[in-house]
Parts: structure tokens; sequence; C-alpha cells
């Protein structure tokens, strides 16, 4: 029988190695999958990559991962926040690796690396600092149609941690409103995605016409308990 | 002649009229929020947000607020009947692929043809952060920018190159100021309206280049 649910964070993550990539959904305070990355900062794993939107703030969740030194590089369209002053003193005193890519062009490629593609070109940072390589030199280009286009790689991840709604014990998958963003998407490119749900319903109960995320792209998935968004909290 | 800025109130009111109904728009963070404010209730526009919603609705009211459902400004927002949402690859697919008819952005600089640079001073102590204004200025039909003028020193942000690093070439169609509207074009700025008691031949000394009305 399959059965990805199981029964904790650390049991999902025990396996995480030094070196990894790990993709980490969510964006502002929509979807960040808190208790896996408080799991991850748990296991222990090191010298880490990172790929969010955002680089964290204060001193929770994410930025915990930074400042326990835990990360080597990070991957991420928005670092700077009014709170993300753990990244701002690790990336100016050059202990953190960023690499800035547009949040389309961050998208795109972590969709292609789920969907097997190997690149693409894109006109989203054609002339700018974003088309360049870290050590200074030039993306590579190309006149499509009379249009300027920039090749970018896909991004592949050894682990994803998302934050979904429902699911079922096959890994099948609904989000609730703006906290799908990046999930759906991580959890194709990376090779184990771990998923949080509020809710673990029998086969069938999802409605196969609106899963999001088909099962084949998770690999372990752990019930928490709901954490209240609406204002009023929601009722479990 | 004496004149009076528009406000950002009047300023955002002002973008709206060129919003036609039906379209499908993005508004950027900071000033161009407003512009929701005034869409007219008679005009039916959809607002797309980066974060992967279309039919945005306004703020909910206070004790209503929802964080799985935020704008792009990750502040609680509502969502239309008859809206959607979608995972970030779709969000950027409906700019990157032509589907979204106007975006409205802030701005450091603008060129006179039209090159847009909004994401970053360059200095080198800067936190350089980019988001979604790259894929937005060179995605959406039509990029408009809202900003003021002048700079706090008093010095012209619509400029002949920009000296900040830029965040799309020849992106931006319309500029919506304090002062003035006008089209960047492939031969330079062309004045669409002034304030009340300003004339071209001022806004051009203002600005420092050539305008054509």
């Amino acid at each position: 029988m399959i059965n990805k649910f199981v029964s904790s964070v650390s049991e999902a993550l025990a396996d995480t190695r030094d070196g990894a990539t790990v993709m980490i959904g969510g964006f502002g305070t929509a979807g960040i999958p808190d208790e896996l990355i408080a799991g991850l900062l748990a296991q222990g794993a090191r010298d880490l990559t990172l790929v969010n939107n955002n680089a964290g703030n204060a001193e929770q969740g994410l930025a915990a991962l930074l400042k326990a030194g835990r990360v080597r590089k990070i991957i991420c369209s928005f670092p700077r926040q009014t709170d993300s002053y753990v990244f701002d003193g690790l990336y100016r005193s050059g202990q953190l690796e960023l690499e800035l890519v547009p949040q389309g062009n961050l998208a795109e490629r972590i969709r292609a690396a789920g969907a097997g593609i190997g690149g693409f070109f894109t006109p989203t940072g054609y002339g700018t600092e974003l088309a360049k390589h870290a050590d200074g030199s030039l993306k590579e280009t190309r006149e499509i149609d009379g249009r300027m286009y920039v090749y970018e790689t896909p991004i592949h991840a050894d682990l994803a941690l998302i934050k979904a709604e429902r699911g079922d014990r096959w890994g099948n998958l609904t989000y609730r409103k703006a906290a799908r963003n990046f999930g759906p998407i991580m959890a194709m490119a990376a090779r184990k995605t771990v998923a949080t749900v509020h809710e673990q319903v029998a086969l069938g109960e999802l409605d196969p016409e609106t899963v999001v995320t088909p099962g084949i792209f998770v690999q372990a998935v752990v019930k928490i308990d709901r954490v209240a968004t609406q204002a009023g909290g929601i009722k479990a | 002649m004496s004149y009076t800025r528009r406000s950002k109130d009047e300023l955002a009111a002002r973008v709206v009229q060129d919003i036609p109904e039906g379209a499908t728009v993005n508004l950027g963070i900071g000033q161009p929020t407003l512009v929701a404010n005034h869409i007219p209730s008679s005009r039916e526009v959809l607002l797309h947000s980066e974060n992967g919603i279309l039919g945005m609705g306004p703020a909910p009211a206070k004790g209503q607020e929802d964080y799985d459902l935020i704008n792009a400004g990750k502040q609680p927002v509502t969502l239309l009947p008859g809206g959607a949402f979608f995972h970030h690859a779709d969000s950027f697919a409906m700019m990157r692929g032509g589907h979204l008819d106007i975006c409205v952005l802030g701005a450091f600089q603008v060129s006179a043809t039209g090159d847009l640079a909004n994401w970053h001073t360059g200095e080198p102590d800067a936190i350089p952060a980019v988001g979604g204004a790259m894929d937005l200025a060179s995605g959406a039909k039509q990029t408009w920018v809202m900003m003021d003028l002048l700079t706090k020193q008093g010095q012209s942000k619509l400029v002949q190159a920009c000296s900040y690093p830029l965040t799309g070439i020849g992106c931006v169609k319309r500029v919506y100021t304090d002062l003035a509207t006008l089209a960047c074009t492939p031969a330079g700025l062309v004045v669409i309206d002034t304030v009340d008691g300003l004339s071209v031949q001022a806004l051009s000394e203002l600005i420092g280049l050539p305008l054509s009305s």
C-alpha cells in the first residue's frame, strides 16, 4: 500500500545531506512551511543552497537557518526586507553567496527543472546586470523574431519543502488561496518533496478535477495542526 | 505662471483615466497601489497580483484579514467573485506571455526612449532585490510608470540615459508624473498633458530634454 504520510517532520527530513539544494515555498505570510524549516534546522544538514523568493525575516524560519551558519548560498528574487538583517549582515561580510534572479525567471527555472527542460530563452532581464553570470560574463543571448532573449538554466533541488492544505496518502495536494505560490513547481523540481497539510483526507475525497499537485511529485506528507491565518482564526 | 503639482491621489486618478474597461492590470508596490482606489465601480478591470491572484479585490475590513490572501506587497487583500488562484510559473507566464494589458510601476529613472531603472541604486553597500520588476517591465503589453518628475534634489527622473542599473530596455510606454504625462518613443519624449499653468517649454526646461507634443 502506498502511504506517503509520515508521522513526524524529523522522520520526513532525516536523510537530508550536507551540501543539499533545498527549495522552500512561500511568499510573504502565505505558504511558508514553518514546521519543515524548523525541522531542517533541527536536522542539522550544513552547507545548504536554499531556493526561496526571499531571504528570511528577523531571526525566525529561514533567517534562523542563515544565522546558524547552515547556508552557503541563496537563490532568490527579493532578499531585501525591512527586517532581513541576518541576510544583510552575512551578505555584506561575504559569508553568504547570493544568486539574484528575477522572480519570473526563478519560477520558470524551477518549472523547467521539474519538466525536464534544459533551459529556455526569456526576454526578462535582457540588457541588465542580471543577464550576467556570477563571474560577470554575459549569459548567452539570442534574437528570436526580432526580439532579444537571455538563456536561463533549470534549477534542480535535492529537497523541496512546501505547505499545502489538504492531502491524501498518494500525495495528491490542494492549497489554500495565495499560499499556493511556489508549491506546485517546487514539488516538481526536487528529487524529494515534503509537504505539510492541515487536512489528511482519504483517497477519493479530493475532487480529481481540482487536484493541484498530483501525488507523483510528492514523496512525503506530514499533517500539521491548523494554524490560524484568518484574523478570526480558522476552526480545525 | 504658477502651477500646482498633482497629489498622489490626483496622479492615481489620472492613470485610471487611461485604463479601459476590461483591461487586465498589474499594479506595482508603493504608489501604483493607489490606482486601484480610483477605478470606478462602473468599469470592470481585472487586477493581477504576481504571487498568484487574478481578480484581486480591495483590502478587507479590519478584523477580516486572511494572511493566505495577500498581494505582492504582502498586504491582505480580498478576492472578487470570479477571481482565481494559480502558481508562480503561471502567474509570470501571464506577464511574459503577453496576456497582461498594463502594468504600472514606480521608477528611479526612465529614459526618453523608455529604458527603466527601478530595482537597484547600484551603491556598493545596497542589498539588491528585483522581485517581479523585470518580468513585469518586459512582459506586459504596456508598461506605464507613475512617479514624481523630480527627485527631492530637483533633478529630473526622466533622463537621456539611465545612470542606475536597468530593469528593462525600451519597455516604458508612458510616464505619469505629478507635473505631466509623457510618452516614451524611439524618437524621444512626447508630451500628452501638463498640469494647468505649466507650459511645454517650462516642462522641457525642468526635464532638460527636448519634448515634442
